[in-house]
């Protein structure tokens, strides 16, 4: 992807935090990153990692209150998203930053048609007549490969099957043509048949129209298949953040290295036994002044428990938030000076 | 790992068994049809081995488990556990059977009772099958938690106070305090990160090493399938399209299904997986209630032949112990 071409987004020290009756949960904690034009960043963690909550936050879909987002900024084209109006995020969102959900039937309304529900952006955002809005729905339906377009836009949501729905989910998030993308978990309610074929889809839209797309799953196989770069997400935090050939061939931190082998394979070879990552994943009742993952860390030492890792640099493109060195087998000797210095996240470096 | 001490003896045998719902339509509620969840399935389990049973969601995998286990009354076929035949038999007569043939749900949230502590749900068991005494069924409850690595100073708390991986070993150490041979474990890890799921996967075969169990281990996770199984049977539209033990199944597999199935699964290697040729199947599966004439597969199948769209498949067995029901290897 274009290296040196200015980012689409850029995320710098976005922090969130949920205030409750039992305490605050600081879901999101620091986290940097940027998108660069065309793209696939992709966005691994297990579920309470913070992936979802950040890419919501950054867009203002997180209800305040409970929570509170904050951060040093989130630009978008020049429009800074955390101190945009609800007016300028709502003409943003489903126009210029489109969005796909997890689960295609809870997110589409069930009492209007497929045609009404792509229709609606494109009347709101793009002000075009009923007959153009019609037209560009088909075009639209036929873009992600739903057979029949014409015909299917009069039908309601539970006539058409998962795969299918999210199909339509695909078309509305890419009615407007967005500059940016945002799918979330877009193919883990789907079956694997089913999950491929909106993969293959995936690959020939981008290609076609050359959005920009942050992905987030939990599943390393479909990230290994589709991103270009990778945000490895746990306790709020991006723990690692590479290339994606980069990440699976020289994990850097020691989550990262632990989930790529609790991972099975269908093809690779067969693990007697499978590894194992011991304990939880944390609960974040506190901004993490230790590193999250230190209790469930084979590499721990004393500075782990007293200090959290900012990220340190460890490759081109590639940085681990992590005191342990890996090349050289040995804790870092330097003090956080040396972390983090790509000029995207200048201002984003957090170092404790 | 289990090779060695798998046994030729046939625990578990099902024979054609069928599992219809009716449906019913109208102010009558008139029968208006049947959905053949799992439409004539024969296969056996040997004593101390895992027979992995894949498929996607709505092939009736699920339903076949619950079926084998008697938690439906079954429209045909026979079941065989342990020499007793359970197909038919009465539901109050069965609970005899019970303290063999247990299960694992797959979530572990809906299938313990968030007003019952810990030690209650283990102990439920004991209480309805065994005559112990109080102390002795503490004792046995401890142990159990001891077994599935479950700190036995929280036996008084209540599910909500775990985890989704710990509430999984709660429902394990449930299933296994009648010191059963064979346990149905229905999606156990799907509902579990996959940090966690290795976790559970790893007891489960400590478990079986240890009490000698047998699992039937359903899953829609072929991976994980590939890593805990001896044998694995794919389910497609209610039958078992092909059965293999797992060398076989995942290095050569025969029915284009199986084979559309496994090339589908992304792999965790970016390497490896730009080489992936993936046979992507058109349209969706068909509903059970009004399967396609002929092979269940046929409306999806890329190698679909005339015979295909009139004449059902019969399983047969191209090598030993390798089944396809498939008619690119009918012989006769």
């Amino acid at each position: 992807m274009a290296d040196g071409a200015a980012p689409v987004l850029n995320v710098r020290d976005l922090k969130t935090v949920f205030k409750t009756r039992s305490g605050s949960v600081h879901a999101v904690n620091s986290v940097s990153f940027s998108l660069k034009p065309g793209e696939l960043l992709g966005v691994v963690g297990e579920s309470g990692s913070g992936k979802s909550v950040t890419m919501m936050s950054l867009i203002g879909l997180i209800p305040s209150p409970p929570a509170q987002v904050s951060g040093a900024g989130v630009d978008f084209g020049g429009t800074d998203l955390l101190k945009a109006s609800d007016d300028e995020l709502r003409k943003i969102r489903g126009a210029r930053i489109g969005f796909v959900f997890q689960d295609p039937m809870t997110s589409l309304n069930p009492v209007f048609t497929v045609g009404y529900q792509i229709m609606e952006p494109l009347r709101k955002h793009m002000k075009m007549s009923r007959a153009q809005a019609r037209g560009r729905a088909k075009e639209l339906l036929e873009l992600v490969g739903i057979p029949d377009a014409e015909r299917r836009l009069s039908d309601f949501p539970h006539q058409f099957s998962g795969g299918m729905r999210q199909r339509v989910m695909i078309a509305i998030a890419l009615a407007c043509d967005p500059e940016v993308l945002i799918a979330d978990e877009p193919t883990t309610a789907l079956d694997v048949t089913i999950q491929a074929q909106i993969l293959e889809l995936m690959h020939e839209l981008r290609a076609k129209l050359g959005m920009a797309v942050i992905w987030i799953t939990h599943d390393l196989g479909v990230i290994a298949g589709i991103a270009d770069r990778v945000l490895v997400m746990y306790g709020g935090q991006i723990v690692e953040h590479a290339p994606v050939r980069e990440l699976f061939k020289h994990p850097r931190h020691p989550y990262t290295r632990a989930l790529l082998k609790t991972v099975p394979s269908v093809r690779g070879e067969r693990a007697e036994r499978l590894e194992v990552i011991e304990g939880q994943p944390p609960i974040l009742r506190a901004e993490p002044s230790s590193c999250s993952f230190a209790a469930r860390c084979p590499f721990a030492f004393a500075r782990c428990l007293s200090e959290n890792p900012a990220r340190f640099d460890v490759g081109p493109g590639h940085d681990a938030a992590c005191f342990y060195d890996f090349e050289a087998g040995a804790p870092r000797a330097t003090v956080s000076a040396a972390a983090v210095g790509r000029p995207e996240f200048e201002g984003g470096a957090h170092a404790g | 790992m289990l090779d060695d001490t798998k046994s030729n003896k046939v625990l578990v045998e099902v024979r054609d068994l069928k599992m219809h719902f009716p449906i019913h339509a109208g102010v009558l509620r008139k029968r208006v049809g049947e959905v053949k969840a799992v439409d004539g399935i024969s296969f056996d389990i040997y004593e101390g081995e895992t027979l992995g049973l894949v498929g996607e969601s709505g092939c009736g995998k699920s339903t076949a488990g619950r079926a084998i286990l008697r938690l439906y009354d079954i429209t045909e076929g026979t079941i065989r556990i342990d020499g007793v035949e359970i197909g038919h038999t009465p539901q109050p007569d069965l609970r005899k059977m019970r303290p063999t043939m247990q299960m694992v749900f797959q979530d572990p949230q809906a299938s313990l009772n968030p007003r019952m502590s810990v030690a209650a749900i283990i102990g439920e068991p004991l209480d309805e099958h065994a005559r112990l005494s109080k102390a002795e069924k503490r004792e046995k409850v401890l142990s159990l938690m001891d077994a599935v690595g479950l700190n036995r100073d929280f036996a008084n708390r209540y599910p909500h106070e775990f985890s989704g991986g710990q509430r999984q070993r709660i429902g394990i150490a449930r299933a296994l305090a009648l010191n059963p041979k064979f346990i149905v474990c229905d999606e156990p890890i799907a509902a579990l990160d996959v940090s966690i799921q290795a976790q559970v996967v790893n007891l489960l075969e400590d478990l079986q090493e240890e009490f000698g169990l047998t699992y039937l281990f359903i899953s829609h996770d072929l991976s994980m399938v590939r890593h805990i199984a001896d044998r694995v049977a794919v389910m497609y539209l209610g039958r078992v399209v092909e059965l293999a033990s797992r060398e076989t199944l995942f290095a050569d597999p025969k029915h284009p299904y199986t084979q559309a199935l496994l090339s589908a699964v992304p792999e965790p290697d970016p390497w490896l997986e730009e080489k992936v040729e993936r046979i992507l199947l058109q349209g969706d599966v068909p509903s059970p209630s009004n399967p396609p004439k002929g092979c269940n597969f046929c409306t999806r199948c890329p190698q679909v032949m005339d015979i295909c769209r009139e004449i059902d498949p019969l399983g047969q067995e191209i090598a030993p112990g390798h089944q396809v029901t498939c008619h690119l290897y009918q012989t006769t």
